[in-house]
């Protein structure tokens, strides 16, 4: 089974982490994307550059409109995500509940990918 | 008295025998829980009124059984509904003092326990049935879908009722195996609380107190089964170095850098009483060498130093009675510390190198952080850093990643 692991967490905390900690941050994710290789689950990950850099399409009404910022602004934001293909949901939680931002406070909500 | 307070005291310490005496003829759980948490409504809207009966128990089980036979009324009609009638009927009857309520909960444990029940549910279900755990609790405890949960525990109960799985003490021929389904469900009860220790997970809040409380209950109602006090006494000794895990600062303290007196002295002789009254009786088991090891470690605290030796010979007992890679991963750690220096970290490399085609270990932190550290002694230093980085991959406790990254660092 597929599943796309998307982590929510307020940007602005994990950008203002002091300098030892980003780097022990950055390390723990690197172990983690590490780890999910070696076992043979991940399929694909990638880190997303903040939400100020978004831009987003959408057409009221019909008609086309084109907006900086990210499509909703909400508290916690989608910064990264990880594809994995595990035997169950089960296993897909416990690599989930492993993802260092969790620790954080972050969320890591986990979809079954259409097959 | 506060009414609500004296119906939780009631939940917390009746609820299992009350579910166990409601389901152990008919074998429906889930009914028993509806009109048990029926009865439950029905104190809390009484009780204030009328007080707090002089028998909180008898009062809930007669309540509860009314609802039974309403709902079974409700459920099926005439000649259908008869026999389970009567027999709800019949229990009615026996009009209930206190003192005439048998404890039946370990009935009720061997049921979730049993061989036609899978082996994965019976922790949750136990949870459930005897503790009055919800679904979604539990769900998070054992990090499964909250709806998975539910539809696993649906499915057990279902099972239960329509495989006629009997609510029985084992017979003396089959008590010792079905038995250690019981044990090992307890303990995985308590091994959910035990990874984390500085109790900061909502999660698994309170579930290693759980878990010791169900092996007081075991070992208080069999008290001649070996396994019930070696799982008891496996138990406390974990729990007495609880505090120990973690400093001041809420780093992670590995056991041979824990400081003896912060271990707690009081559950450790009760588990040292209770590993020796399970060796009198001479039938020696998984649950008592695992207390054994721990008993060892705990030995520290007055002879200054561990006795590897003794600890290898029982991971020696332990491998060759269950076979399970865990415990060959415990035996080589022991076997490098026994054997000491980089050629004792040398020889506990080649046992865990034996391991190495288990598929299971791909996603076994242990294995890894073991790795990491004998190979950090022999002096292989890249291929430590490897394996480092495997562990604190698949960590989830950040006091043990950040301690995984500063021997990372060192190595």
């Amino acid at each position: 089974m597929k599943y796309l692991l998307l982590q929510y967490a307020n940007e602005k905390a994990l950008m203002d982490l002091p300098k030892e900690e980003a780097g022990r941050m950055h390390g723990a994710y690197m172990a983690y994307i590490e780890a999910m290789k070696k076992a043979g689950v991940l399929l694909g990950n990638s880190g997303l550059r903040p939400t100020s850099e978004a831009t987003t399409v959408r057409a009221p009404g019909g008609k086309q409109s084109v907006l900086n910022g990210p499509f909703a602004e909400t508290k916690e934001q989608l910064g990264g995500y990880f594809l994995v293909e595990v035997t169950d949901l089960d296993a897909a939680l416990s690599w989930a509940a492993r993802c260092p931002a969790v620790q954080l406070g972050a969320a890591v909500e986990v979809r079954p990918v259409w097959t | 008295m506060d009414v609500a307070k004296t119906a939780e005291a009631v939940a917390r310490a009746s609820y299992g025998k009350l579910v166990a005496i409601l389901a152990a003829r008919t074998r429906d759980v889930a009914g028993a829980e509806d009109a048990l948490s029926e009865a439950f409504a029905a104190a809390l809207a009484d009780w204030p009124q009328s007080g707090i009966p002089r028998a909180p128990e008898a009062w809930l089980l007669t309540v509860a059984r009314r609802k039974l036979i309403d709902a079974a009324r409700r459920r099926r009609s005439g000649a259908e509904a008869a026999p389970t009638l009567a027999l709800l009927a019949d229990e009615l009857e026996g009009a209930d003092s206190e003192a005439g309520i048998p404890d039946e909960r370990l009935r009720l444990m061997f049921a979730c326990a049993h061989p036609a029940i899978d082996p994965v549910v019976s922790a949750p279900l136990i949870l459930q049935a005897v503790l009055g755990f919800d679904a979604a609790a539990i769900a998070s405890a054992f990090l499964v879908a909250p709806s998975t949960m539910s539809q696993r525990l649906v499915r057990a109960k279902s099972r239960i009722r329509q495989a006629g799985i009997p609510f029985l003490v084992p017979e003396r021929g089959e008590l010792a195996e079905r038995l250690q389904a019981v044990l090992e469900a307890i303990y995985a009860i308590y091994a959910e609380g035990w990874s984390d220790p500085a109790g900061t997970q909502a999660r698994t809040r309170g579930l290693a107190v759980e878990g010791i409380w169900l092996g007081r209950l075991v070992a208080s109602l069999l008290p001649q089964e070996a396994e019930a006090l070696g799982l008891l006494a496996l138990m406390l000794h974990a729990e007495a170095r609880r505090e120990a895990r973690r400093d001041a600062q809420g780093e992670f303290v590995p056991l041979d850098a824990q400081d003896p007196t912060r271990w707690n002295a009081a559950l450790i002789d009760e588990a040292e009483a209770l590993l020796l009254s399970a060796s009198r009786l001479g039938a020696p088991g998984r649950f008592q060498l695992e207390a054994a090891v721990q008993s060892a470690h705990a030995a520290r605290r007055f002879a200054g130093e561990t006795d590897w030796a003794a600890i290898v010979e029982l991971y020696d007992a332990l491998l060759a009675l269950t076979g399970s890679v865990v415990a060959a991963i415990n035996r080589a750690v022991a076997l490098a510390a026994h054997l000491g220096g980089p050629s004792g970290a040398a020889e506990g490399l080649a046992a865990l190198d034996a391991l190495r085609d288990d598929p299971q270990l791909a996603g076994y932190q242990p294995y890894w952080a073991a790795r990491a550290a004998l190979l950090a002694r022999t002096g292989a230093a890249q291929a430590a850093a490897e394996a480092y980085r495997r562990a604190i991959g698949l960590e989830s406790d950040p006091a043990v990643r950040r301690f995984l990254q500063a021997e990372l660092a060192r190595a």
